[in-house]
């Protein structure tokens, strides 16, 4: 848990839950360059992301290199209760991955 | 700096993509979205992109569509958006930055009890619209605002 690149929070409120989650990624673009070396330095970023609510998938996206460093996502799912399960996982463009859970409060 | 960066770009680079994208984008307008689509993601223009990702190129505005972002974006780099599609049906948003060099940011599918909601934050080259493309119940929706960007987060 605590090197994961992911933090879930989901909170219950009014029968929707709100999901808010950060990601620690240095999304690089691939298009700017090193100011010392004036080399391009190269793309790193998270392609896709999905989450699912008790294993089955609410929201999946799809990502270019323009959503800011270390992203943050946020999502609702109705009728989720407290002690569910919300996880999400990523994969990024060199293939690396990683994934978490967090419990509905 | 910038102008030989420009030029080597328009030179080495746009060329090539755009026809690959626009030849992709003619023979296959309708992607299969579970492949990450890497022609709309490189598309340098909104019309490729919106064509590679959603299947058309225009999309009426709707009143439906709420998108929270700021007038004035001081960082280009990290720019908070937020979308909330009032209609039934919501299968996806999408969220471009038209005049980005790749104006595709991210496209979210939605299943199951997920509403029609998305925050998220952003890179924004420049100054230009951001548009959020909903499609809901097969129908595409479409809502845009400008967002002033003081100092553009896109490779500087």
């Amino acid at each position: 848990m605590a090197n994961s690149s992911i933090k879930i929070r989901a909170k219950v409120k009014g029968g929707v839950c709100e999901v808010k989650a950060l990601i620690n990624h240095p999304m690089e673009t691939g298009l700017r360059k090193d100011k010392k070396t004036g080399k391009v330095i190269p793309a790193h970023y998270i392609q896709e992301v999905t989450c699912q609510h008790n294993g089955k998938d609410v929201v999946t996206g799809m990502w270019g290199g323009a959503i800011s460093t270390n992203p943050y996502l946020s999502f609702m799912v109705d009728g989720a209760k407290k002690g569910d399960t919300i996880s999400l996982s990523w994969v990024d463009n060199t293939g690396a991955k990683d994934s978490d859970e967090g419990e509905v409060k | 700096m910038n102008m030989k960066r420009r030029v080597f770009l328009k030179g080495s680079l746009a060329s090539g993509m755009v026809a690959v994208a626009v030849g992709a984008g003619l023979i296959t307008p309708r992607q299969v979205l579970a492949a990450w689509p890497k022609e709309a993601f490189e598309a340098k223009n909104v019309n490729d992109a919106m064509k590679g990702i959603v299947g058309a190129e225009l999309a009426p505005a709707s009143d439906a569509i709420k998108l929270d972002a700021p007038d004035i974006a001081e960082n280009g780099a990290v720019v908070p958006i937020k979308i909330t599609a009032e209609m039934a049906n919501v299968e996806s948003i999408t969220i471009f930055a038209e005049k980005n060099q790749t104006p595709l940011i991210a496209s979210f599918n939605f299943s199951g009890n997920a509403q029609g909601y998305i925050s998220t934050r952003i890179k924004m080259g420049q100054t230009s619209n951001v548009i959020a493309v909903v499609k809901a119940g097969g129908q595409l929706h479409s809502a845009r605002k400008e967002v002033k960007v003081t100092i553009g987060g896109c490779g500087g």
